[in-house]
């Protein structure tokens, strides 16, 4: 049963949650960029800002509303949270006859992510077949995932680079989440479609004021994310498209696209379903104590895939091929779905825009297996 | 004699499948022979009027070295050849072949089985298609050899 | 709530009981937990990472005889700074063990059949727990013969055990690249030993393993003599960090060498590897 919610929705929702003992980690705009920090009151966050995106572009500008959440997406995804950029495994020590190695611990932080786009969920829900549905689990991924509540907030519009629609993913999102808000923003209303989506984001939105959702709000929130769907910048036909990249990996597009790539692996960055990672050994000055890091790595990098005096991919071509093919084709067979949810960071934050979505139309428009 | 030949080239693997008329042909310029372990079967240099279908034991391609004693190329296993430099001209054997175990093999004269080839060009073009798969094998053999492929990997 | 983040990422130290050399750059380490308790059970092609303090930690196959249970037995040919730490640790000296990890030669599925062996330099190090598994139920199986290629005969592995293994009902066939002086055996690629070798290819399988280069050339020829390639295995390499399937590093095109292999039948592995740099 959805509910509406006025627009000071907002300090409520975080005094709640707050008062449960979350960290509340919402968006806000620092150097430039609407980025995911922790949320402290409502002034935190982008109020009447929003993103223009296009191909190796993003800027922010002045709305003319106070939209809390008009923009799509920053640079940074959630993955930053659940599977953080350096993570301290282990610490050894020297001993007399050997070493020591023990587990390090940390208290698990509880957060509740504000502004979860519906794309960013899926992505979530992607990380965890990575890192939790295989023969092992990821215990800081497990944690921090379980701990986590989830406030989504369904988009009321699009951005260039954004393409959700053909990756089924969004605009809206369905289910997965404890709380979903629709802002909704037209003639001088300003409110929120509450749903709840969990029996803790039940609990949680029975603790702020709101009142029952007719027809009239149901429909102004279905005219929100019209208007996403409406404003989609990229496409992606994605009929059959595992098949076709299996069948193309001579290319000549790859060639084309490795003269433009310049390796800085900022797309794996910015994805948020790219899990790749190193383990780091590192000792310290006096070389008695070892700590084990686990941090961020990118198959973009000439070491990735380094075996036996050499690396199996020591090419732009080689490496760029296969960050997307994993992303569109082989991620399909190893996860049972697509790696990729239309987020559209990659083409915003690629410094020469180079845009998966055309790199998929390009090879299927002289698909070299077709009829063969 | 040369029934027993014949009969011995048809268990052998270079002859498989070789029409009759041809086998016989070929037997007619062959002969058994019979090389201790240790033993020559042919030397760098002499006159190359021969070459060996190897039925039992193997042998060594070397070349002889002053300072380094004798440098194995190859082992070739029963069931295969040694010699070529009957083949083209000029006829002089450019390895040692020795025998590594007791050999048993079916030594051609080279001038029988050249003129036999020459005046049979089907019989020659069958037996020619067969020796070229040897060549074929023994360079990617000396092409895998070549390679290094356990080799020291650079740090 | 407070959690632990290492298991399954936390190395445990075992003792070096043995430093045994092989070769000039192949050592032979034997571990043992401390507390004398039995170390972790494994199958003939799984690996473990074994960790060095202060050097890091690398993907080792376990050669022992699997029935043995009490120690680890590692060979490891120094070829960066990891495994050179390895092979210069000294008995009472500590190596950290993770694992096991990855699939096993699938030996159970071919009982009554002949099984080919074909391992190329060090690749002779995961195939010796098979051999142990096979002369420990020889019966079970057909012909049993084991084609070893390596680039000179002093780099031979495990010379002193192939009469064992000889007497124990393997046909056991030496190949050198090059020779030296005083070597009584066959010279040429380990491709050269194929066709002498008898097998029933409607009833055979065969385990592979060695440079990359080797193993497509021996897996072509033991195709031509018959051997369908989802009857053909091989044990790849591909740069490992956590051995877990996470951290990515590992993955040849949807196979992560870590968890889906390294033990991988040809058939599965054919598409990928015919792509160049995949």
């Amino acid at each position: 049963m959805a509910r509406i919610a006025s627009e000071n929705l907002i300090p409520f929702l975080l005094n709640v949650l707050r008062g449960r003992g979350y960290t509340c980690i919402g968006p806000t705009v620092r150097d430039g960029a609407i980025v995911y920090e922790e949320i402290r009151s409502e002034q935190d966050l982008p109020i009447g800002f929003t993103d223009e995106q296009d191909g190796g572009t993003y800027r922010l500008k002045k709305r003319d509303d106070e939209a809390r959440f008009g923009y799509t997406v920053g640079p940074q995804s959630w993955k930053q949270y659940l599977f953080p950029p350096s993570t301290l495994l282990m610490q050894a020590q020297r001993t007399s006859d050997g070493f020591l190695a023990q587990a390090h611990t940390e208290q698990v932080p509880a957060y509740a992510f504000i502004g979860v786009r519906a794309c960013d969920l899926n992505a979530i829900a992607i990380q965890d077949r990575t890192f939790l549905k295989g023969p092992y689990v990821d215990p800081t991924y497990k944690a921090r995932r379980e701990a986590a509540f989830i406030v989504v907030v369904n988009c009321g519009q699009a951005g260039r680079t954004c393409f959700c629609v053909s990756m089924e993913t969004g605009p809206l999102a369905k289910s997965g989440y404890d709380l979903a808000l629709t802002e909704i923003l037209e003639d001088g209303r300003h409110e929120f479609l509450v749903e709840v989506g969990s029996e803790r984001g039940d609990a949680v939105a029975r603790e702020f004021p709101t009142r029952p959702a007719n027809d009239d709000d149901g429909n102004a929130a279905q005219r929100m994310v019209d208007r996403a769907v409406a404003q989609m910048g990229r496409k992606m036909d994605t009929a059959g498209i595992k098949d076709l990249l299996y069948r193309n990996m001579d290319h000549p597009r790859w060639e084309d696209v490795a003269a433009r790539c310049l390796s800085c692996a900022n797309c794996t960055m910015v994805c948020p379903t790219c899990f790749c990672s190193t383990v780091e050994d590192v000792t310290d000055l006096t070389g008695d104590h070892t700590e084990r890091w686990r941090r961020w790595d990118s198959c973009f990098t000439a070491s990735h895939s380094y075996v036996h005096g050499g690396s199996v991919r020591p090419t732009t071509l080689s490496r760029y091929r296969q960050w997307m093919t994993h992303k569109l084709a082989t991620w399909i067979d190893q996860f049972d779905t697509s790696g990729c949810v239309g987020c559209g960071r990659c083409i915003t934050w690629c410094p020469v825009g180079i845009d998966i979505t055309e790199e998929v139309r390009a090879i299927q428009e002289t698909d070299r297996g077709k009829g063969h | 004699m040369e029934k027993d030949i014949e009969a011995l080239l048809t268990e052998h693997a270079f002859f498989k499948r070789m029409p009759a008329p041809y086998l016989a042909l070929v037997a007619g310029c062959g002969k058994n022979v019979r090389f201790a372990a240790g033993q020559l079967l042919a030397r760098t240099g002499d006159p190359a009027n021969e070459f060996f279908a190897l039925r039992h034991g193997r042998v060594t391609i070397e070349l002889h070295s002053a300072e380094r004693g004798p440098l194995i190329l190859q082992t070739v296993e029963a069931g295969d050849l040694a010699g070529w430099s009957w083949l083209f001209p000029p006829h002089y054997w450019k390895f040692d072949v020795r025998a590594l175990d007791e050999v048993r093999a079916i030594s051609f004269d080279g001038e029988c089985l050249r003129g036999k080839c020459e005046r049979d060009s089907a019989m020659g073009y069958d037996f020619m298609k067969r020796f070229a798969r040897v060549f074929m094998e023994r360079l990617e053999a000396a092409r895998l050899q070549l390679l290094d492929i356990y080799g020291n990997i650079p740090r | 709530m407070e959690i632990s983040l290492a298991e399954p990422m936390l190395t445990v130290p075992f003792r070096v009981r043995k430093n045994r050399k092989e070769t000039s750059d192949t050592r032979t380490l034997e571990l043992a937990k401390p507390d004398g308790s039995a170390a972790p059970a494994w199958q003939p092609g799984q690996f473990m990472m074994l960790y060095v303090f202060g050097a890091g930690e690398i993907p080792i196959s376990v050669s022992g005889d699997p029935a043995k249970r009490e120690t680890l037995i590692h060979t490891v040919r120094a070829v960066g700074d990891v495994s050179s730490a390895i092979c210069q640790a000294k008995p009472g000296s500590a190596i950290g063990v993770r694992g096991p990890f990855g699939s096993a030669w699938p030996v159970d599925r071919f009982e009554e059949q002949d099984i080919v062996l074909v391992a190329g330099g060090i690749g002779l190090a995961p195939l010796r727990p098979v051999l142990w598994t096979l002369m420990a139920n020889r019966r079970r199986y057909g012909r049993v013969s084991l084609l070893v290629g390596a680039r000179t005969p002093d780099i031979l592995l495990y010379r002193s055990e192939m009469n064992r293994w000889a007497k124990g009902g393997i046909d056991v066939r030496l190949t050198v690249d090059a020779a030296a002086p005083g070597w009584q055996g066959s010279v040429g690629p380990v491709t050269t030993l194929i066709p002498r070798t008898e097998f029933d290819a409607s009833h055979a399988a065969a385990f592979i393993v060695g440079p990359e280069i080797m193993m497509r050339f021996v897996v072509r020829a033991l195709a031509q003599r018959g051997i369908p390639t989802d009857r053909l295995f091989v044990s790849m390499e591909r740069n490992m960090k956590c051995a877990l399937g996470f951290c990515g590093h590992c993955q040849l095109g949807p196979t992560f060498i870590c968890k889906d292999g390294p033990v991988l039948s040809y058939a599965q592995l054919e598409p990928w590897l015919a792509i160049r740099n995949a």
